[in-house]
């Protein structure tokens, strides 16, 4: 199935669609503000772009210092080539401590590895912690946004949801009274936890720490009372220096909701006292987009989701159109590269209107990186074999001004004649718009006119 | 203003402006005219090929793109009434093309407003045109030619294409909401995603019905095509109209 016929059962419902887009239209405008408010924006966009480019081409060395760094501060440091790896490392961790009860705070990576589903599998019970996460987790479904796990569901459905699952009264939707519920069933899920599992938002090299952002402090919580931490991350969220966080997070908040930083920054150098640090860094295809130099600086990516509210496709389709775990623009750049066949018609679901890359905090030419892998896409015979033939034809005969001539005559003459005809064989045109009307002379031929005289 | 006679200078007219708008080409014509440039119109051009590259099929443009060098290299400026059409040959032959004459005709060729705000030096015109007018901000003008600050990013502010319509006598400049987002034709992903399409354009039209537009105007056709389809097929205002069509009523102003 395609983007654009997913696209189009999400759009049939006029009034969520229009809602959606406006949600996140408004997160869009929190981020112009929020960037305004830093003078020196676009130097900063440029630095973080450069320490990105400069870690991304000393991966290997950084890593090896960041394992040492972590090791020397008490952390174990596992290394996961794949999903599949990933998961049975979390999972013998857990197995080794007892553990089947455990917390985890948003982690894009765990969902890459369908980390849950694997542990539920074995017996081991995982609660996601971040209000957004939860309720996707109850409703049984993935998340539709990187930073706003739910934002494609309204309060009333959040409302019907916790009623069904966590016994509110019905027809309760006061998103107050709602997430006061969520947090007085988290409470119980946070204090009999016996492991917690987070994310990881960057991983200095130069110090062995890392650094879990979140606006709700469920990273805290859970790290805080269970006695066992694992962290999960891609082989992409190394940064060098101490001295760059700054970077980062004066970025991160402001692009991903307008926020001059998040609420909860947790810096974690070793297990806590008493505790247990286990991170696991995984590569899991990052290693294969790393050495292909058109698509590498999509590694880039601190996940802050700016390029998904500006995309006025993803705003109208919705993260689930995308059907992968990162959706939007630079989900359509990172599934394709898994996935070619699968998800050829995502780097099709844009308009090449180049907001993206213009909001991207560290300047990931992503409109220009999907219109490559366009020409990849048809290059390994995965792009819709038709049009192809057709774009070939087509531009066969516009190598000739005569034949182009004749073409566009004809088609005018077609139009002019037979329009309802010619409407009903581009059904894809006319099914919402009318055919542009055909004048009888183009521009050309009027011009050949002139000059005869 | 900028004394450009001696230059040679042609028009480059999109295959869809030749075959569907040819008063648009016209009207471009007329601007160069006023300003005193006589633009020629080399016949042997088609198309810049961007519909092929933009369906991932960027190996067959190169004869197009070898036919565009081949018909404008002679000329010190081209101009084209689509920021679309020029980014594509401004930019994406340099990115696609190792033969350097295809590349200098590429970067020898403006979007008409460009054309008279960076190369004549023309920043205004005068004339009058009594209308409430909402300009869309075509997205490869804007983002591909920087033509104009966008919204996006935190720079100074600059619209040369509103600045050109602003002089004009009884014109009001109106401001939709969204001053910058894509109004859902995207070339082929008209197609390709009509529905996302469809209401990306029936969006941009609210918002500048609800800002007062009499008028949509545009430097690019491609953009009000797709809007005007959608207008004719719902049998409602406001109507649009290419920039050239505006403008080539007027005068620069000095």
């Amino acid at each position: 199935m395609t983007h654009a016929l997913r696209a189009a059962a999400f759009t049939a419902d006029s009034q969520r669609a229009a809602w959606h887009d406006r949600a996140l239209w408004f997160v869009r405008r929190r981020r112009d503000d929020a960037a305004r408010s830093v003078a020196e924006w676009e130097e900063l966009r440029e630095h973080a772009a450069r320490i990105k480019d400069d870690a991304l081409a000393r991966l290997p060395e950084l890593l090896e210092q960041f394992e040492a760094a972590a090791t020397a501060r008490g952390a174990v440091v596992h290394w996961g080539a794949d999903a599949a790896a990933h998961n049975r490392i979390v999972e013998d961790i857990l197995r080794g401590r007892g553990a089947t009860r455990v917390v985890k705070s948003k982690s894009m990576l765990t969902e890459e590895c369908r980390l849950n589903e694997h542990l539920e599998r074995r017996g081991i019970e995982v609660v996601d912690t971040d209000l957004g996460e939860r309720i996707v987790q109850l409703r049984g479904e993935p998340p539709s946004h990187i930073v706003l796990p739910a934002i494609h569901l309204r309060k009333e459905e959040v409302g019907e949801l916790f009623h069904r699952e966590l016994g509110t009264a019905a027809g309760l939707s006061d998103p107050v009274e709602l997430t006061a519920a969520a947090r007085r069933d988290l409470r119980g899920a946070f204090l009999s936890a016996e492991a917690a599992i987070t994310g990881v938002n960057f991983a200095i090299a130069e110090s062995g720490g890392i650094v879990v952002c979140t606006n709700e402090g469920n990273a805290d919580l859970g790290t805080a009372v269970a006695p066992l931490h694992i962290a999960c991350m891609g082989i992409d969220k190394i940064i060098p220096r101490i001295a760059d966080l700054g970077v980062f997070t004066r970025l991160l908040a402001r692009s991903a909701t307008g926020q001059p930083i998040t609420a909860y920054t947790s810096h974690m150098h070793g297990p806590r006292s008493g505790g247990e640090l286990h991170i696991v860094i995984v590569d899991n295809g990052r290693s294969r987009l790393l050495a292909q130099p058109r698509y590498r600086r999509a590694l880039a990516c601190i996940r802050c989701g700016a390029c998904l509210n500006t995309c006025p496709v993803y705003r109208r389709s919705g993260g689930h159109s995308y059907d992968t775990v990162v959706p939007g623009p630079i989900g359509s750049i990172l599934a394709p590269s898994r996935q070619p066949a699968r998800y050829a018609s995502l780097p099709y679901a844009c308009t090449m209107c180049g907001s993206c890359s213009d909001v991207c905090p560290v300047k990931i030419d992503l409109h220009g990186q999907l219109l490559q892998w366009r020409r990849d896409l048809v290059a390994a015979g995965h792009a819709p074999a038709a049009g192809a033939i057709t774009a070939r034809l087509a531009a066969a005969v516009l190598r000739y001004p005569r034949l182009y001539a004749a073409a566009g005559w004809a088609a005018r003459l077609l139009l002019r004649r037979a329009p309802g005809l010619t409407a009903r064989s581009i059904p894809a045109w006319s099914h919402w718009r009318e055919l542009p009307v055909a004048p009888p002379r183009s521009f050309r031929e009027q011009m050949r006119d002139r000059r005869r005289g | 203003m900028r004394d450009l006679t001696g230059s040679r200078v042609a028009l480059f007219v999109p295959c869809y402006v030749d075959q569907l708008a040819p008063h648009v080409g016209f009207a471009a014509l007329e601007v160069l005219r006023r300003i005193g440039v006589a633009a020629e119109y080399p016949a042997d051009q088609t198309c810049c090929g961007q519909p092929f590259v933009n369906l991932g099929c960027a190996d067959a443009v190169r004869p197009l793109a070898a036919r565009f060098a081949a018909t404008f290299a002679a000329y010190d400026y081209v101009v084209c009434p689509s920021g679309s059409c020029t980014a594509m040959v401004h930019h994406t032959y340099a990115a696609l093309l190792d033969d350097p004459v295809a590349v200098a005709s590429g970067e020898h060729t403006y979007e008409l407003c460009e054309f008279l705000a960076r190369v004549a030096g023309v920043t205004a015109m005068r004339g009058r045109f009594p209308h409430r007018v909402g300009l869309l901000r075509s997205c490869h003008g804007l983002r591909g030619l920087r033509l104009g600050s966008c919204s996006e990013r935190v720079e100074p502010v600059s619209d040369p294409v509103a600045r050109l319509l602003s002089g004009i006598d009884g014109l009001e400049l109106v401001e939709p909401a969204r001053r910058d987002e894509c109004c859902g034709f995207g070339g082929t992903f008209s197609v390709t995603e009509p529905d996302v399409s469809a209401m990306m354009g029936r969006d941009r039209i609210r918002d500048f019905r609800e800002a007062g537009a009499e008028i949509i105007t545009a430097t690019d056709v491609s953009c009000l095509m797709h809007l005007d389809g959608l207008l004719r097929r719902a049998n409602a205002a406001p109507r649009s109209l290419h920039v050239a069509e505006i403008l080539a009523a007027c005068e620069p102003s000095t």
